[in-house]
């Protein structure tokens, strides 16, 4: 068949195409120009896309260069700096994973007769049936179908992840077996579009207005302090928000940017029982309410006993922990397994 | 790929004339010689470039000693615009940043876009043909301008700019600024010799009319002054140092004179080829924009616009089907961007993003427009679907 394999640059693409191509599929690769500003991941930079373009070569496919930056401005950047302005926490990748990779990719790839998209993450979509099913990655540790756990029926019937079943370092011998130039590149870290340097602040200041506010600590009421920027606070957070009465550490316990209030109390206080969603999608099936599932709550984190309570409309529910959790902050995915399958995500209102 | 391939991008390279490959290939091999040395290799050398040099000089209308060989278009229109405002600079040492002001209309080539944005340069407004809007252009100008850099002919919807009246307003606004024109994409098609005469500076790059690569030159008029901007030996009257690259200038010499020899005839057969492409897709495709008017277009321009399809999807799909054709301009990792020519001519970029550019030249053929006519309405239909 016709595939399409978006090619990074990095070692994971660069195998995958190689797979394909083992498999005899008819191949060619496209590299997204996604992020035009500065970046020290390089994701988008000249210099991976003459890796794709040079690893293509060396399978002996053909490389386009797609250039989605208008889409990736307005569906993830624009996205990141508005749900920053009312105090969340979002997952960029996931968004970039819903609205460019999985959506417009998808619908270019089709109108240039490609019937599957292929990408290196490490993820396994398994056919039984009619029906498609979401697992995690064969090597746990660099699992990433939690940014994939957006996707539904529509989108998993045009796609393949080639390495879902390979461990990292079986990605990476296969590369240094072929000769691949990739095979010793770097994995990419966090946030294509945020550099070290510049970090997370910057890149806000630089789009949008930052507004400094008080903490507030929740049992006392009291005001107890000030941070530089409401926007800047992530629930959960520790760090810069100094200690409480015996030492105790701070953690953030609300963002408000509109009474610039940042709520502060105990680890304690972060616990909760419960956490509610939105944009809810699933997989397959919607899991009727009540049905125990897992629940991860952030990119790495662990999936823990929950059950989905009450759906109100649109796409809300409230998933009951099992077990007390810190909370989630607002903006994050949370995603949803049976063992490891995804059954679907949402995002976390409150 | 597909087996035969319709080559409509002529416009960002054309094949190389085979007199240009015959005339290059001793220089290649036998006849190496560097022709600043004083020994009888070297003289070889210094004939070859001579003849290069006056062979160059009447295909552009200029003496020879107003020749300077350069490494392409690109490099031609940075030494006419930076040479020339530094220059003055200096001639106005006295006053430090008095050099004056450069200027250009916002649809000219990167080329010369990025060489005065570099310099602090003023842009000027251009009209809904991507022509210099004359009267902003006078109101832009001053005593204090130093460069003004017109196209002649528009590198991506190929409209041609009455340099004779842009020349008028600069010799009249501006009576001490030395006028440029990157004429890159005139040469195959238009008598620069007599379009760009109002000039003191004319670029030219020997890819686009039959010649290598890396290789062009510049006209600088007797008594414009000019500041090299590569240093070193001295070669081309200390207006560009470097070892001169022989075979590439004596391949364009050759390029020239065979595409000034059969420039009318080809001019009449590619504009029919074009009117036949250009008309056959207007016709075959509902809704199909041409940009541009056409008689104010060198022959071999076909630019078009497809409400709601993507030209990036499109030149992919085309390409699969052998039909070679490009939309905007591509940057460093390869992608394409919006093109600025489209928006400077006042098209959102939503329409701009619908474009594509079909460029013909000296070895398009029928067959190029029947493969042309038969798959870009197929693959436009597919698309907007």
């Amino acid at each position: 068949m016709r595939v399409l394999v978006a090619m990074s640059g990095g070692v994971d693409s660069s195998v995958a195409a190689a797979l394909l191509v083992e498999a005899g599929h008819q191949v060619t690769g496209a590299t997204l120009k996604l992020w035009g500003g500065t970046s020290d991941t390089g994701c988008c930079s000249v210099a991976d896309v003459e890796d794709a373009r040079r690893v293509a070569a060396q399978l002996g496919i053909t490389h386009h260069v797609f250039n989605f930056s208008t889409d990736f401005q307005a569906q993830v950047v624009d996205h990141y700096v508005a749900a920053h302005a009312a105090g969340h926490t979002p997952n960029p990748c996931i968004e970039c994973n819903r609205r460019v990779k999985f959506d417009r990719l998808l619908v270019r790839a089709a109108k240039l007769g490609f019937s599957t998209v292929a990408t290196g993450h490490h993820a396994r979509s398994i056919r039984g049936g009619d029906t498609w099913r979401l697992r995690r990655g064969a090597d746990r540790a660099k699992d990433q179908s939690y940014v994939l756990s957006m996707l539904g029926q529509g989108e998993l019937a045009h796609c393949l992840f080639p390495v879902g079943e390979l461990t990292k370092p079986e990605v990476r011998a296969r590369a240094r077996a072929l000769g691949l130039r990739t095979a010793a590149k770097p994995d990419s870290q966090d946030t294509c579009f945020i550099t070290s340097t510049g970090g997370r602040a910057r890149f806000l200041a630089e789009r949008m207005e930052l507004h400094p506010g008080r903490m507030v600590e929740a049992a006392s009421g009291k005001v107890v302090g000030r941070v530089a920027a409401v926007e800047m606070v992530t629930v959960g957070q520790r760090r810069g928000l100094g200690s409480g009465p015996g030492g105790r550490r701070r953690y953030a316990l609300a963002v408000d940017p509109a009474s610039a209030t940042v709520t502060v109390g105990q680890a304690s206080e972060l616990v909760v029982d419960h956490v509610e969603v939105d944009r809810l999608t699933w997989v397959g099936q919607p899991v009727p309410w009540g049905v125990p599932v897992l629940a991860q709550c952030s990119a790495h984190g662990q999936a823990v006993p929950a059950v989905l309570q009450g759906a109100g409309a649109c796409g809300r529910a409230v998933l009951a922990f099992a077990e007390p959790q810190r909370r989630v902050a607002p903006g994050q995915t949370v995603a949803l397994y049976d063992g490891d399958c995804v059954l679907g995500a949402g995002v976390a209102t409150r | 790929m597909p087996e035969t391939i319709a080559y409509l991008d002529h416009a960002a390279t054309t094949p190389m004339r085979p007199e240009a490959v015959a005339a290059m290939l001793g220089f290649l091999t036998e006849r190496y010689g560097n022709p600043s040395g004083s020994h009888s290799i070297a003289r070889q050398a210094r004939l070859a470039l001579d003849e290069a040099r006056e062979v160059v000089a009447t295909a552009l209308g200029a003496q020879p000693g107003e020749v300077v060989f350069t490494a392409g278009g690109t490099e031609a229109d940075n030494l006419a615009i930076t040479g020339v405002h530094a220059a003055r600079e200096g001639a106005r040492r006295s006053h430090p940043g008095q050099g004056g002001t450069v200027v250009c209309p916002a649809a000219e080539h990167h080329a010369v876009l990025r060489t005065c944005a570099a310099l602090g340069g003023r842009l000027v407004p251009a009209l809904p043909d991507a022509t210099v809007d004359l009267d902003a252009l006078a109101d832009t100008l001053g005593p204090q301008t130093s460069v003004v850099s017109v196209m002649l002919a528009n590198n991506e919807v190929g409209t041609v700019t009455p340099l004779a009246e842009v020349a008028a307003v600069v010799r009249q606004q501006a009576p001490d600024a030395a006028l440029h024109t990157d004429a890159v994409q005139a040469f195959p098609w238009l008598d620069v010799a007599s379009l760009a005469a109002p000039a003191d500076l004319v670029a030219v790059s020997a890819h686009k009319f039959g010649g290598p690569k890396g290789v062009g030159a510049l006209v600088v008029r007797a008594g414009t002054s000019i500041a090299p901007i590569i240093h070193g030996g001295g070669q081309e009257r200390d207006r560009r140092s470097g070892t001169h690259n022989i075979a590439g200038i004596v391949g364009m010499a050759a390029a020239m004179r065979a595409t000034v020899a059969t420039r009318d005839a080809t001019v009449q057969r590619v504009a029919a080829l074009r009117d036949r492409l250009a008309d056959g897709l207007l016709a075959a495709v509902p809704g199909a924009v041409e940009t541009g008017p056409r008689r104010s277009k060198v022959a071999g321009n076909c630019h078009l616009r497809f409400p709601g399809v993507e030209s990036e999807a499109l030149v992919v799909l085309l390409d699969q089907e052998g039909v070679c054709a490009s939309a905007g301009s591509a940057c460093a990792s390869g992608a394409m961007e919006p093109s600025h020519v489209l928006m400077a001519m006042g098209l959102p970029v939503t329409e701009a993003n619908t474009s594509l550019r079909l460029s013909l030249g000296a070895t398009s053929s029928d067959d190029d427009v029947d493969r042309a006519l038969d798959v870009v309405p197929k693959a436009v239909a597919h698309l907007a679907g």
